[in-house]
């Protein structure tokens, strides 16, 4: 049992990864000598050279583009995106070239990459700087997606994402990066592609990833505090995604709730949701409610950008509500 | 092509007596301070988030090239905009406020430093992204002719833009197309931790500008008088229809934002490149010459810190934006705000 944090787990993960394969490189704006932007390759350049270790210009179309080249070349890159908010820029080379080359060429190759970068709102980073585009990337066949919540997961689910045929983009949360917990690394952790169950109850069902996991499951004790049993399922990977598990407990419990830092309208929230009310439609005692980020941009204004996403209050008062127990005011 | 080296403009100084080097001190004094207070802001909790990037070394860039416009020209600038953005007339105290993330600042909270614009101002907007702003220059400058209203846009970027495709596009439309437009490279010798002879083989950034078929031009970016010069040269072209590119070279004082402590370069290259002070230049230059007497800058220099000390009583008294706030602008006043989560919500419990 080792403590570490998040921001340890993911370095340690491109370390293991890096001695154990030597295909491995890294390549990114600042990866190298500046140890990155939110320090997760710090030393590694020291570790294992300036050939393995790539400092780039500011190009983010042509590290993505490098990247996938360098893939069907025989190398296994981990391209960073300092912000997720710079994906626009290179959705070119991430949609129109790493998620279709497979498909196209008639199954002859693979673009086993990993798009590492990191996204969310709790830095007062603005608008430009704080956005949750996991839906871009959902919404993008051919692309996987990788969202760790816990200090385990930033570690086992980048050593699997790094084992991976096809390419995978590995979204980081920005508020995440200093968290601390005690794990084992060495106990077998879920398979790639499995959701966890975080919590067991049988009044409802939540569902969410990455950061909400953490207010989820704070909203989840408070819950727990007024008789409401809530099961907590975290999706690790959005794609592949785990519909299994959460058909399966939603099934069981009857009711269910989508929680998601992405803004509301066409985000993840929206596709699970649909997804429940379809393939759960004769379990269901209530609609599927979405917890999610407001349909606005992020403001400088901390009290804007915290009033704008999904918190512990909101998401425990609306679990309150679809299971009827609100507490009397 | 004027590919005119830093040496070779050093002669080019207007005479003494109609000299504006008096104006070009009190502006540069003002950016250095501003930013200063900057800086105090973020020490004293005060500041909306740490992604407050000064522009301490570079205000003859500012100053310089905003000598050379006019009313009517537009720009736009990159996260390192503060110092740019003042001397194009903008009200420290509403900059600060937006820095600080409050209601009274020029975009009422939600833009913050990396996002200050003021249509009235002529600034088109600062950018987080990298490159961002650029090609909107393009957009401007046929504007312009087509409402033939003699503007000029400037696109204010650093050095590690040179990196993004989206400025060479630009720079090409420019020059092909004879736009009223200028593009100025702060080369504050860094991207983040990344030195420019790092990120490019060929440092003579005006040489690209060249290839394109822009008047293009290189200065040293400590004698404001030089930038100044050559920024109207090129800003008056423009205006008649010959696109620009100047690279003002300069040293970054200071961490990239306010929290790098810049481990990846040693502090002798620190100490040297603090030596290049446009603003200590600027000082020296009208004492030596006679145009101003020590007391005198004394006194602007009193007069500037009074000015940029209120700015920061300013923002703290100031209040934070109303959290209704946050669905406003989003389109047009006009338009339907976006419904809140919470609405949505309650219409989905609503049911029994
Ligand atoms: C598209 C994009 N890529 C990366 C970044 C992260 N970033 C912010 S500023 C910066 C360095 C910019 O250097 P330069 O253009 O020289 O401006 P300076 O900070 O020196 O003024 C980087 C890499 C960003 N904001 N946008
Ligand atoms: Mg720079």
């Amino acid at each position: 049992m080792i403590e570490l944090t998040y921001r340890d787990a993911l370095r340690k993960a491109l370390a293991d990864a890096m001695t154990e394969d030597p295909s491995v490189i890294l390549i990114g704006e600042e990866v190298g000598r500046y140890g990155g932007a939110y320090g997760v390759t710090k030393d590694l350049i020291r570790e294992f050279g300036p050939e393995r270790v790539i400092d780039t210009p500011i190009s983010e179309p042509s590290i993505v583009g490098a990247a996938v080249g360098a893939a069907m070349t025989g190398l296994r890159p981990v391209a960073e995106l300092m912000y997720v908010d710079f994906i626009g820029m290179t959705m070119d080379q991430l949609g129109n070239q790493a998620a279709k080359i497979r498909y196209m060429f008639g199954g002859q190759i693979g673009v086993p990459m990993v798009l590492r970068t990191q996204g969310g709102t709790g830095r007062s980073a603005g608008a430009q700087h704080s956005q949750s585009l996991e839906a871009y990337v959902m919404h993008t066949p051919g692309l996987r997606l990788a969202m760790p919540a816990t200090v385990a997961d930033a570690y086992h689910l980048l050593r699997q994402a790094l084992r991976r045929p096809d390419p995978v983009v590995f979204i980081e949360h920005k508020a995440l990066y200093t968290m601390k917990e005690t794990v084992d690394l060495d106990a077998e952790p879920l398979p790639w592609g499995r959701a966890a169950v975080r919590r067991e109850g049988g009044d409802l069902v939540i569902v969410t990833y990455s950061r909400q996991l953490h207010y989820v499951m704070d909203a989840a004790n408070r819950l727990a505090e007024q008789g409401v049993e809530a099961t907590v399922i975290d999706l690790r990977t959005l794609n592949p995604l785990d519909f299994d598990t959460i058909r399966e407990r939603v099934n069981a419990v009857g009711r269910a709730m989508v929680v998601s830092e992405g803004v509301m309208t066409a985000g993840v929230a929206a596709e699970l949701a649909a997804r429940i009310s379809e393939e759960c439609f004769d379990y269901l005692e209530d609609p599927v409610v979405r917890v999610a980020g407001e349909d606005i941009p992020i403001s400088v204004s901390v009290a804007l950008e915290t009033g704008s996403v999904p918190g512990p209050g909101l998401i425990a008062e609306t679990a309150l509500r679809l299971t009827g127990k609100r507490a009397a005011a | 092509m004027t590919n005119t080296s830093p040496i070779e403009r050093t002669g080019e100084r207007p005479g003494a007596s109609n000299s504006r080097l008096p104006e070009f001190y009190r502006t540069m004094r003002r950016i250095r301070t501003f930013e200063e207070r900057v800086g105090e802001l973020f020490v004293r909790g005060q500041s909306a988030g740490s992604m407050l990037h000064l522009s301490i070394g570079e205000e003859a860039a500012a100053a310089g090239v905003s000598a050379a416009m006019r009313p009517q020209d537009t720009f736009t600038t990159h996260h390192r905009g503060h110092g740019i953005f003042l001397a194009r007339g903008a009200e420290p105290a509403r900059m600060m406020a937006e820095i600080g993330g409050k209601e009274a600042g020029y975009c009422h909270g939600k833009g913050g430093s990396m996002h200050i614009a003021d249509m009235g101002l002529g600034h088109l907007g600062a950018n987080a992204i990298v490159g961002g702003g650029i090609p909107a220059v393009v957009g401007a400058g046929l504007s312009a002719r087509h409402h033939a209203s003699g503007a000029v846009s400037i696109a204010f970027f650093g050095d590690g833009a040179t990196g993004q495709g989206v400025l060479y596009e630009s720079m090409n439309m420019a020059a092909l197309w004879g736009l009223p437009v200028v593009f100025v490279c702060i080369n504050n010798q860094y991207g983040m931790g990344t030195r420019i002879d790092q990120a490019t083989a060929n440092t003579a950034l005006h040489e690209r500008a060249a290839a394109f078929g822009l008047e293009a031009m290189s200065v040293d970016g400590i004698d404001v008088e030089v930038v100044a010069d050559a920024a109207r040269t090129l800003v008056e072209g423009a205006r008649a229809g010959r696109p620009g590119f100047l690279a003002i070279s300069c040293y970054r004082f200071y961490g990239h934002a306010r929290k790098d402590k810049s481990p990846y370069r040693d502090e002798a290259e620190e100490t040297a490149g603090r030596l290049r002070d446009p603003v200590g230049h600027a000082r020296a230059r009208l004492i030596e010459t006679g145009l101003a007497a020590q007391a005198e800058l004394d006194a602007v220099d009193a007069d500037v810190a009074a000015e940029m000390d209120a700015t920061i009583d300013f923002t703290i008294a100031a209040t934070e934006p109303p959290l209704a706030s946050m669905f406003r602008d989003v389109y047009a006043p006009d338009e339907p705000e976006p419904e809140p989560v919470r609405t949505r919500i309650d219409r989905v419990l609503a049911r029994d």
